[in-house]
């Protein structure tokens, strides 16, 4: 309580009480008297009124079909939806808005690569004699398609391991990412250990042997200034719901040649140029990859994130988040018998963090902390092999966003001490 | 939610180790990760020993020790009427408020009842229980085989 009442200001901090005036939900009070305090935002974050707006002025008055009609609301509908394309190619930098391909979520976007992939000619094309790279802290999303395309094409699946303390291991890069190496996918940021990955070295490594560069940046593009130029990847995957857009929009990043150049997964409708019952010709990407009637609606809403996100700054928001994590780490620090699970520090990591809490299961923790109102996700956050990899069964994961606040940390470890009492 | 009884049986659990037994089952709940190894001894058509070693929540490690104390003991026939009921009490929702008759059936394991609330968690709860149905039925089956 506390602090809540003092308001203690960090240096880095954005103006939440502001902020949180667009969250509508977080206002909200849970168990008849509770303030919600939510803290799962790697899993979804919340909503802001802009978004929401959006979506409902799309319904409400340019409601119709893409890039098939000649009516007044068939055009604006369009317009909106490209609109949206616009807005998110200059929020990663992309070279060309012809790089962006709408799917519905990061999981599709990854899984649509593996598949360009295991269709693909040479010198794409990825068979038994080659080799897929991808790291064990890999969501399940950037591990099964991975598995399926090795299952399917005969190709070897490896891997980097993880350091004691929640990075990669990329001690043996030259072992791991050979001459036979087609693909290495990997993730910015660790949905579970929160750690930020050395990009530069695992791209140049790739790029020496001639592989593509896959990035799965679900847990960077809500939290941090993503720039592909910069990133020097081949394809980037990303979802809408995590970074203030709706659920049922996700992108996939892909350089322009290679999109010439990849085949189409799902056939149908907008994705052809020509089609006879004998044989079809595509439509340039991203339509090419963009099978059936999008998902219009999230577009715009994740159009409208991106122009909420891009008002407030991504620099300004991860200096907001950087400060919140080095304060939520040394104050969960001081918890007793509490180990985080990943980088300790601040430095590197986003602002996901995880631990456990003794011996007391992670699903204890967050029903006892639910009943203070407090939001956590607790389980192997889909990423089961990092568990594994550390010997626990699950953990605890509290994860901020740009209306985190100190007093929210001081109320998880609060919470955190009563959980120790009850069970103690 | 947590109710005493359920803490108690969590902290201090009955019947906790493996011990010898006809049949043996490992179950697990592929949500959580909860798991349990439990074995059981028939002596006739009595429950000789229900035997465990498990790995998990308080709900699901206290509802094991509840288990223990309910069955041993009891003629198979009566095991499966509390098992029965203790599953009927879990699916409830939160629906059923446990009666006198109820109460004498499950003892212990009335404290249960507010878990029935909560999805997530009544997997949890019953993670033992259905070991157990399923470890009875290899040692019986086991038995009429031999
Ligand atoms: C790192 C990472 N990759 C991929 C995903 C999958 O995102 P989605 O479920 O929206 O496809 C998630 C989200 O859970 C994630 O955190």
């Amino acid at each position: 309580m506390t602090s809540a009442s003092t308001g203690l200001v960090l240096p880095g901090l954005l103006d939440t009480e502001t902020i949180r005036k667009d969250f509508p939900v977080l206002d909200r009070l849970v168990h008849d008297d509770r303030k919600l305090v939510y803290l799962d935002n790697a899993a979804t974050s919340q909503k802001p009124r802009q978004v929401l707006d959006a979506v409902n002025a799309y319904y409400e008055r340019h409601n119709a079909n893409v890039h098939r009609g000649v009516h007044v609301l068939a055009e604006e509908a369009t317009a909106l939806y490209e609109g949206a394309r616009d807005k998110v190619a200059a929020f990663i930098n992309a070279p060309s808005r012809d790089e962006v391909i709408f799917t519905k979520n990061a999981s599709e976007s990854l899984n649509l690569v593996a598949n360009m992939l295991g269709w693909a000619d040479e010198p794409y094309r990825v068979d038994r004699d080659t080799e897929i790279v991808i790291t064990e802290m890999e969501h399940h999303s950037n591990i099964v398609p991975w598995q399926l395309l090795s299952q399917r094409t005969g190709a070897k699946l490896k891997w980097f391991g993880l350091t004691d303390d929640g990075r990669l291991d990329l001690s043996d890069i030259e072992q791991v990412i050979t001459e036979k190496t087609k693909i290495v996918s990997f993730v910015l940021v660790s949905n579970i250990l929160g750690t930020v990955n050395p990009v530069e070295a695992i791209v140049r490594r790739a790029q020496d042997v001639g592989a593509l560069v896959l990035i799965d940046a679900s847990q960077a593009a809500p939290h941090m200034v993503l720039d592909v130029q910069a990133l020097g990847a081949d394809f980037v995957a990303f979802t809408g719901h995590k970074m203030l857009g709706p659920t049922g929009i996700g992108v996939l990043w892909g350089r322009q040649e290679l999109l010439e150049d990849l085949p189409p997964f799902l056939g149908g409708g907008e994705m052809i140029e020509t089609v006879s019952m004998h044989s079809s010709t595509y439509a340039p990407a991203p339509h090419k990859f963009e099978a059936g009637t999008p998902p219009i609606a999230q577009a715009v809403g994740l159009g409208a994130a991106v122009d909420y996100l891009t008002a407030i700054g991504m620099e300004n928001i991860a200096a907001h988040e950087h400060a919140i994590t080095e304060y939520a780490v040394r104050r969960l620090l001081e918890v007793p018998t509490l180990q985080i699970v990943g980088p300790a520090t601040g430095e590197d990591r986003g602002a996901a963090i995880s631990f456990t809490l003794g011996d007391i299961h992670p699903h204890d923790v967050g029903q006892v902390l639910d009943e203070q109102g407090i939001a956590v996700r607790v389980g192997h956050h889909c990423a089961r092999p990092v568990c594994l990899r550390y010997g626990i069964p699950a953990t605890t994961r509290a994860s901020f966003y740009l209306y985190s606040t100190p007093a929210e940390v001081d109320a998880l470890v609060e919470g955190l001490e009563q959980v120790r009492n009850f069970f103690g | 939610m947590y109710q005493d009884v359920i803490l108690d049986h969590y902290k201090h659990p009955h019947g906790r180790g493996l011990r010898d037994g006809q049949a043996e089952v490992h179950h697990v709940n592929p949500t959580c990760g909860d798991e349990i190894t439990l074995r059981v001894r028939m002596d006739g058509t009595v429950i000789g020993d229900v035997s465990y070693k498990s790995q998990g929540c308080s709900i699901s490690q206290a509802s094991a020790s509840v288990l223990n104390d309910l069955l041993v003991g009891k003629d198979v026939g009566e095991a499966q009427k509390i098992q029965e009921t203790f599953l009927e009490l879990m699916q409830s929702k939160g629906q059923i408020e446990p009666d006198d008759a109820m109460e004498e059936v499950l003892e212990d394991a009335v404290a249960f009842a507010g878990v029935s609330k909560y999805p997530a968690r009544v997997k949890c709860a019953l993670l033992s229980w259905m070991a157990w149905k399923d470890a009875t039925a290899q040692a019986l089956s086991g038995a009429a085989g031999k």
